[in-house]
């Protein structure tokens, strides 16, 4: 296949940045899209340019740092797949495919493609976990959880934390990302201790990284790369609120 | 040198027990006067930073994702190994110890592999404390599935996302200590020394990956938890970024490298397609549960599956050969992976091969959805089977999947003793970087135990019997000479890279050396393979440093240029792990040397004179490096060939 691509190019934080294009030719439908901006990279390279600077690692669609924009959408024109399993079948010979980084107050731009995430760290810091020390937990089997609880906690629990949620959303919200982990920890026992603190302060940190608020468009859910539902919003709303009403911090 | 492993004495059940209640420790008031430097934050990596932190420690740790939530741990897929018995089906930690002896070929030391057995039972209890929403049955207790290489069900999984689901575990216990602030994390940084002060490991000498800038910084003691290096293969089940520089440069500074050959080749994985291919994926070996392997009996129908004429379902049941099952009767598809992908190797090179290349196998779960329906199957595996879907383009549930094996693991590493500790006094390697319990071929679901155990419930302990020294050592100075000299030769050699300007990429070199390791070190080894493989890989060391071309400056982030400082290391990895093979005239695990072999085509051990730990010194550029021996003993259990039939 031949194609055209239209690629954002950016060479620091400070930088403006600008679209710029380029050719590839003779891609096979069975190479994945980053093999594709690998090829171009090399080509790039060779001729002494810079290639274009973007995350990736696992390749696999698990460890989260692909993020792509690829022609108006997270990580492709494919569903519940990320960037690094998107495959050039999906797209037609002499194809134009526009590729931008993430877009968010919340995630600045480093360069090229690459943006910074560690907002995401920050607000599971503020209370994305259990508070066991190493060490002092009871053996595994002596609470048993039933299995509807588990697999929900599970399926909230796949988050990968690439934020496409906050791409897809126009107010840049990173409420779907910040619902999984307070749903799954919500539905297991082990998360009951802290259920009330955890929510208000991981949502103070959201609100103070810049994302912005949801309008419930399920735009975020629709690009998931893992299919992480919006119940979790609304589980995380009334989590919320229950805390608020009984909160010491009113 | 004598390497001493420091095993200490008494039964060997009574060892570990022993150890923890003489070790020395530090109290919580001297620890926070304590640093600690963990380099990764992996499974290893990240339980180790956290629980140093919960002791009082202070914590730096490094990784060079953007998160640590994105350390290659991440993609394990299948399970983890505990002795828990909770299917009341024999099992023991005894067992554990045995199997794991005995599928790492007798490599292996009993005293740390026994260890381990007994702390896989508190990783899971820890593991469900945080959180981590593994499998369960109906009644609400904890499910579990077996692996290759052992007859109880022992593996604990969260569907096909084990991994993850442990590291986000380990890295929400890591972000608590660093809200804490007994952690300080440096994302997007990558050590490129160690510093040695006084023959103690003092610092490291790392790059911020966003700005270039060449940063110093101490501590009282060095644990390395980087991970694995079968990137050296350029195609491998690994991450992108997994790569040897952090173990490789401790080497150079002195740390022994140990058993460098033993490599593991996963039977299961996509087979390769075209040259544009970066990695290739692993499907999980929790697969051969329920898949049955096989390929053509008659040849003809082989060659009309690689022509494309035919597909799998046209060929009759009574024509297919279950390999696997027709060796091994008692383990079946469920043999070990060394065994599973020589085995493999074995049909394809005699022509059976079932695609276009003729370097696949396939793995068939038309059976299991006969007997168990299609939806138990999808509940198991379904999200592997969408990934083989989006990437083969070929619905698994229809047709069996194809797989051939790939690079995947190495059970070589930094020489560790029982402490986890190199050579080099304060300096230590946990996880996949240390060579310590698998021996020469490492178990399904047992890595992510190793690497829970020595973060969570070890290296924690045995730091202490070393740092209790340092109480009174007080912060350690960057303003010294060995900080001084590190770091200029750290940037001598990125200048040197980023002027060199010569006409070819980093991967250009990576994929070149990534072919003679394959094919001269990969599954199957010999003699005149090797020392071919090493000539050829010191000309690649040449052309590298002669015409590698890296655009940009350091002060930016600069893609080609962390290859490229990775590409370097690997490059001389490659020699070494080819002396090693060579020098190791047998065949264990996953090291096959061709002329060690008996006749039904089985590893052939030499114990008499390869029951040993091969451990590397660095003898200096152009000098040959020198091997160590330590010898394996074994009280405990008995040497034998080892069967699955
Ligand atoms: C696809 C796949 C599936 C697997 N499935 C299973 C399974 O089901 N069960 C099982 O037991 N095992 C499995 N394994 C093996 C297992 O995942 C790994 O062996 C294990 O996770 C390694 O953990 P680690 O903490 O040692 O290293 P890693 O997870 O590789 O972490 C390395 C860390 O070191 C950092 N690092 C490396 N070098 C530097 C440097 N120079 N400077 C700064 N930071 C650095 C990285 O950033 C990273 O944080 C699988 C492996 C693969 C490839
Ligand atoms: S590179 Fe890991 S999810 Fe895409």
């Amino acid at each position: 296949m031949n194609l055209t691509l239209k690629v954002w190019r950016q060479k620091n934080a400070s930088d403006k940045g600008k679209i710029v294009e380029y050719k590839v030719n003779d891609i096979s439908p069975d190479c994945s899209f980053l093999e594709m901006i690998d090829i171009l990279n090399n080509n790039l390279v060779e001729l002494g340019d810079e290639p274009i600077a973007f995350d990736h690692d696992c390749r696999e669609g698990i460890c989260g740092m692909c993020s792509m924009f690829i022609n108006g959408r997270p990580h492709g024109p494919s569903d519940e797949i990320t960037t690094c399993q998107l495959h050039m079948r999906s797209f037609k010979d002499g194809d134009t495919i526009f590729i931008e980084p993430w877009r968010a107050e919340g995630f600045p731009v480093i360069k090229d493609l690459t943006v910074d995430r560690t907002a995401f760290d920050r607000i599971i810091e503020a209370g994305g976990y259990v508070s066991v020390n190493t060490g002092s937990a009871q053996d595994a089997n002596n609470l048993p959880i039933p299995k509807i609880d588990a697999d929900k906690a599970f399926d909230s629990a796949t988050c990968i934390g690439c934020g496409a949620c906050v791409a897809a959303c126009k107010n840049a919200s990173a409420m779907l990302f910040v619902s999984a982990k307070v749903s799954q920890l919500a539905l297991l026992p082990q998360g009951q201790v802290e259920r009330k603190q955890r929510v208000e302060n991981m949502v103070a940190q959201m609100d103070e990284e810049g994302f912005g608020s949801c309008t419930n468009t399920g735009a975020c859910e629709a690009e998931c790369p893992k299919g992480i539902s919006i119940e979790n919003i609304a589980r995380m709303n009334r989590e919320y609120f229950s805390a608020k009403i009984s909160s010491d911090n009113v | 040198m004598k390497l001493d492993s420091k095993i200490p004495k008494g039964p060997i059940d009574k060892k570990w027990s022993q150890y923890k209640s003489e070790v020395n420790l530090v109290n919580p008031a001297n620890k926070r006067h304590i640093d600690v430097i963990v380099i990764g934050t992996g499974l290893a990596g990240a339980s180790a930073a956290a629980t140093m932190g919960e002791l009082g420690y202070n914590v730096k740790a490094f990784c060079f994702q953007d998160s640590p939530r994105r350390a290659h741990s991440i993609a394990a897929q299948g399970g983890i190994n505990a002795a828990k018995n909770y299917q009341n089906d024999g099992d023991s930690v005894y067992r554990l110890f045995y199997d794991t002896i005995k599928g790492g070929d007798y490599r292996s030391r009993e005293g740390n592999v026994h260890r381990l057995a007994e702390v896989s039972r508190n990783i899971i209890d820890q593991c469900v404390a945080q959180g981590v929403p593994f499998a369960r049955e109906y009644g609400g207790y904890l499910d579990n599935r077996s692996f290759g290489g052992v007859q109880v069900k022992r593996t604990f999984y969260a569907k096909g996302q084990t991994g993850q689901q442990l590291l986000l575990g380990a890295y929400s216990a890591l972000a608590r200590q660093i809200k804490q602030k007994t952690v300080t994390m440096y994302n997007r940084h990558e050590m490129l020394d160690v510093v040695i002060v006084d023959g103690k490991a003092r610092g490291i000498i790392a790059r911020n990956l966003i700005t270039g800038e060449i940063e110093r910084h101490s501590a009282h003691a060095v644990v390395l938890a980087s991970g694995g290096y079968g990137n050296v293969f350029f195609l491998s089940t690994n991450a992108m970024g997994s790569n040897v520089t952090a173990a490789w440069k401790v080497h150079k500074k002195g740390a022994m490298f140990a058993n460098p050959c033993y490599t593991q080749i996963h039977p299961t994985c996509l087979p390769r397609t075209g040259d544009y291919q970066s990695k290739l994926t692993l499907m999980s070996e929790s697969l051969r549960n329920d898949g049955r392997v096989w390929v053509p009996k008659k040849k003809e129908d082989a060659v009309r599956l690689q022509k494309g004429e035919i597909t799998a379902k046209e060929i009759k049941d009574e024509d297919r050969d279950f390999y696997l099952e027709r060796r091994y009767p008692a383990f079946g598809n469920l043999v070990p992976r060394d065994v599973a992908s020589r085995a493999a190797k074995e049909r394809c090179d005699a022509g059976f091969g079932v695609n276009k290349t003729g370097e696949a196998v396939f793995l068939d779960f038309g059976y299991a959805i006969k007997r168990m329906g299609k939806d138990a199957v999808e509940a198991k595996y379904g999200n592997l089977f969408q990934m083989y879907e989006k990437i083969a383009d070929e619905n698994p549930y229809e047709l069996p999947m194809k797989i051939y094996p790939a690079v995947h693991y190495t059970m070589g590493g930094l020489w560790v003793d029982y402490n986890l500790m190199t050579n080099v006094p304060g300096l230590y390697a946990t996880g996949e970087c240390n060579f310590s319990d698998h021996g020469a071929n490492r178990l399904g679901a047992s890595a992510l135990m190793q690497g829970l155990a020595d973060g969570y419930f070890v290296l924690p302990y045995t730091i202490g019997n070393y740092l209790a020294d340092d109480i009174r050592t007080g912060a350690i100075s960057t303003d010294s000479k060995e900080f001084d000299e590190a770091e200029a030769n750290v940037k001598k050699t990125i200048d040197q890279l980023v002027n060199n300007k010569g006409t070819k990429s980093v991967d250009h070199f990576h994929k070149k050396l990534g072919n003679v390791m394959w094919e001269k070190c990969g599954m199957a080894r010999n003699k005149e393979g090797l020392k071919s493989a090493i000539e050829e890989i010191q000309q690649i060391k040449k052309d590298f440093w002669a015409d590698v071309l890296i655009p940009g400056t350091n002060e930016e982030l600069n893609l080609e240029l962390e290859k490229a400082l990775r590409v370097a290391d690997f490059i001389e990895l490659g020699e070494l792990m080819c002396r090693d093979a060579l020098q190791r005239e047998e065949s264990c695990g996953g090291h096959f040397r061709e002329e060690h072999q008996t006749e039904e085509g089985e590893a052939l051990r030499n114990d008499d004179d390869f029951a040993f730990v091969g451990a590397w010194e660095y003898k200096g550029e152009g000098t040959e490096p020198e091997l160590h021996k330590e010898e394996l003993v074994y009280e405990n259990v008995e040497m034998k060939q080892r069967s699955y039939k």
